[in-house]
């Protein structure tokens, strides 16, 4: 017997609320990415029961973009972590309130 | 027996996500990802993407997280986060909270389609680098010219401060940092000028040297 999609779709949404909370409510800038790729598989979860329900590639495809955009994403994310660790000597973003008004 | 492969896997991904998300020391929170990154790779091929599952456990687990770690370590950040909790927690809780309960409604309401049955098309690598390499060849480009850019502006940006001397058609980073801070880099090994016996960074914030204690 198979698992109806709206399981995948409860879960996808269980794990991307989940991230939310942690982006939310952490400090620690490394955390809060953590939360993020957390996120961002959620949706992937999402995208791929999708395609399988529909019989189509393209949710697959798009998953893998997201990958793609995911790595980019947090290789550019940590390097600005370790530039602002370097100058700041703290990435607990509290303490990163240069750009606040 | 897809059910309760379904249910164990969806079970690890949530326990191992609310660990990411809970836990203290950004290392353990990161080994935790691995696991919900695992867990979500078997759902990938449960569903029929075993590509993508594979993508998954290589890129994700494989790369991005050790990436993660490699960052944590050179930071060394240990259990340095003071969690101020209170009315931010209890709002994101109360809209996560509202976020699935609405999700959960729509499908409750809408009843539970079956999932479609796997097709071989839908499986087979050949269907989907066909889509990949003819229909959707330049969103395909761009992802390789974005990751090149992603490389060079890491590289960039996590590069060390020059010289005071040094010429370099670079932005100082005087620039961007306000003068409160200590000048100091923390990611060179100087001595700390108040104990000059002692060969580690000068920086080590009061949060660390609680910890330390």
């Amino acid at each position: 017997m198979s698992v109806p999609i709206s399981w995948y779709l409860m879960l996808a949404a269980l794990l991307f609320a989940i991230g939310t909370v942690g982006a939310l409510t952490r400090r620690n800038g490394i955390s809060i990415f953590l939360s993020i790729e957390l996120m961002l598989n959620a949706a992937n979860l999402t995208l791929v029961a999708f395609s399988r329900q529909l019989g189509d590639h393209t949710g697959q495809l798009v998953v893998f973009f997201a990958m793609a955009v995911a790595a980019a994403e947090a290789a550019v994310g940590l390097a600005l972590f370790i530039a602002v660790f370097r100058a700041r000597h703290t990435i607990d973003v509290n303490r990163l309130n240069l750009m606040r008004w | 027996m897809e059910t309760l492969i379904f249910l164990i896997f969806a079970v690890l991904a949530v326990a191992s996500s609310l660990v990411v998300v809970a836990h203290k020391s950004p290392v353990y929170a990161t080994m935790s990802l691995v696991l919900t990154l695992f867990s979500v790779a078997v759902l990938f091929v449960l569903l029929g993407a075993p590509f993508l599952g594979a993508l998954q456990i290589l890129v994700y687990a494989g790369a991005i997280v050790v990436l993660f770690l490699f960052v944590i370590m050179l930071l060394n950040l240990q259990k340095s986060e003071e969690r101020r909790l209170g009315p931010q927690l209890g709002v994101a809780m109360l809209g996560a909270l509202i976020f699935v309960g609405m999700v959960g409604l729509v499908f409750w309401r809408s009843g539970a389609p079956a999932l479609q049955r796997l097709t071989p098309e839908l499986v087979s690598l050949k269907g989907l680098a066909t889509a990949l390499f003819a229909d959707y060849l330049l969103p395909f480009e761009i992802v390789g010219l974005l990751l090149l850019v992603a490389v060079v502006g890491a590289t960039v940006a996590a590069r060390k401060a020059p010289e005071p001397g040094a010429e370099s058609g670079l932005l100082p980073r005087e620039d961007y940092v306000s003068g409160d801070e200590p000048r100091t880099d923390p990611l060179r090994s100087l001595p700390d000028p108040r104990r000059p016996d002692v060969a580690e960074p000068a920086y080590k914030p009061a949060a660390f040297k609680e910890a330390a204690k």
